[in-house]
């Protein structure tokens, strides 16, 4: 399985991607796979704040249920809503509509501490 | 992990597996929720092979299974099998069962995967009359086929006259040469069929229902939903050792006039009483899922816990069992369902969720 390159990784499997001081988070093409269909997702609200390792959210699939856990420190700005009618989009496009959450970081250095799509891919085949 | 003899070809269909109480089984192949629909509209193909074969043999084994489970053999003509359970001293359950009586000396219980074991031990422990028991699961395959369209995917494959064979009722008959006992039981509330074969011909007869007609390939996740919906119980969840058919709104399975059998002194001192608890269900009101352990609450009292739960793709909301205090249940149609820290509302509705297409 391909990570795209431009992305930064957790071992929770979400990924971000990083504008500045602004980041998109989403959850990886491995955590969807593992997931199954997804036929439910709970978002924040904008304004949330959140530290890094809460949970921002849940995806649900018929048979589980899988917490989202905020990568970094950070305020969310927005949420991806049509997710709420069509969970199944972050099946069918993980890293492009499939988007979860928009937050403005509250600290830029613990991007540092993220993965790289070749470190995340690594730490899937230990896991595996 | 233990496998059937179809896991090869689970693995052609590019089946996504999954760990099953220590069996390599198919959750989906196309999807969960496809295959769900393929039994409610059409027809789909499981593997329960994991599923266990208990004979017991001997001219007491009638004898002996009327004494083991609660429901009441006698009610049955030749040809008629039963929904029946396996009851503990204080009458809560061993397991749920399917009795297949196969002639006047031999007589055929399916127990459920994760409770043969248990049963074979238990079944040992009370046996009498001399009744040999064997544990023939690893000799046998089992296919569920199921949904509206059954029958006539079938009928090709068979000589008998499927329109003969009632729900409940089973015949030995043969698929593509293979001797199979053909029975007209399923666990999903649509019509259908479960095939027991030799465990060697499973190929056979899993290619030759495949071929049969447009046949959806069924993991154990829309099984679950399925009989989810058609509020079947399943042992761990709405049955289990703390549980007894009463509460479980399973007395139509207790025929407690029938003679001396295994709970019945506690059934019928149970019966006697109001009961404190009882299975219900429960729709969500609002866009959540709920999940087993969850729990009910009336108010700002708890009043009952979830035992299963689901999303229904038949109905496109959040589903639950649930046990709820009977005092409740009676008093009020709305509950709320504690999801993850936030209270979500809930109504009571009557079962099954879904009724047969």
């Amino acid at each position: 399985m391909n990570f795209p390159e431009d992305l930064k990784y957790t071992k929770e499997h979400e990924w971000v991607r990083v504008d500045g001081d602004a980041v998109t988070i989403g959850i990886t093409g491995y955590a969807q796979d593992q997931l199954g269909e997804i036929v439910f997702v709970e978002l924040p609200e904008e304004g949330e704040e959140f530290g890094q390792g809460d949970v921002l959210g849940v995806v649900e699939s018929v048979k589980s249920v899988s917490d989202i856990f905020s990568p970094l420190r950070c305020a969310i700005i927005a949420v991806n809503d049509p997710l709420i009618e069509s969970p199944e989009t972050i099946n069918d496009d993980p890293y492009g509509e499939g988007w979860m959450i928009k937050a403005q970081a509250g600290d830029a250095r613990e991007l540092d501490n993220l993965l790289s799509a070749e470190e995340y891919a690594a730490y899937i085949r230990e896991e595996t | 992990m233990k496998r059937t003899p179809l896991y090869e070809i689970h693995q052609q269909l590019g089946a996504r597996m999954v760990d099953f109480g220590g069996w390599e089984l198919p959750v989906s192949y196309r999807g969960i929720r496809e295959e769900h629909r393929a039994v409610r509209e059409t027809v789909g193909l499981f593997d329960i092979s994991h599923m266990g074969e208990l004979i017991l043999s001997g001219p007491a084994a009638r004898s002996a299974v009327q004494f083991l489970t609660c429901n009441d053999l006698h009610k049955l003509k030749a040809g008629q099998c039963q929904y029946s359970a396996l009851l503990t001293e204080q009458g809560t359950f061993v397991d749920d069962i399917i009795v297949y009586p196969l002639g006047d000396e031999t007589i055929l219980l399916c127990v459920n995967a994760g409770n043969t074991d248990k049963a074979e031990a238990w079944i040992k422990k009370h046996l009498t009359g001399g009744v040999k028991l064997y544990n023939e699961s690893a000799r046998w395959c089992q296919l569920a086929l199921q949904g509206p369209l059954a029958q006539a995917t079938l009928q090709p494959l068979v000589s008998i006259d499927l329109d003969q064979l009632r729900r409940f009722n089973f015949c030995e008959t043969s698929v593509a040469g293979v001797s199979v006992l053909l029975s007209r039981t399923g666990y999903t509330g649509e019509d259908g069929f479960e095939i027991y074969g030799p465990a060697g011909d499973a190929p056979t007869l899993w290619e030759t229902c495949l071929d049969a007609g447009t046949v959806e390939p069924c993991g154990l996740g829309a099984r679950d939903t399925l009989r989810l919906e058609a509020a079947l119980p399943l042992y761990g969840h709405e049955i289990d050792d703390t549980i007894n058919p009463y509460e479980a709104g399973l007395a139509w399975i207790v025929k407690l006039e029938k003679g001396d059998f295994l709970g019945q002194a506690a059934l019928k001192a149970i019966k006697s009483q109001a009961l404190r608890r009882r299975l219900v269900g429960l729709k969500m009101q609002e866009r959540a899922i709920p999940r087993q352990g969850y729990t009910v609450w009336d108010n700002d009292r708890q009043v009952g816990e979830v035992r299963s739960g689901t999303l229904s793709p038949t109905l496109d909301c959040g589903i639950a069992t649930a046990y709820v205090e009977s005092e409740a249940a009676a008093a009020n149609n709305v509950f709320t369902v504690d999801i993850r820290g936030k209270k979500r509302k809930a109504g009571l509705v009557a079962l099954p969720f879904v009724k047969k297409s």
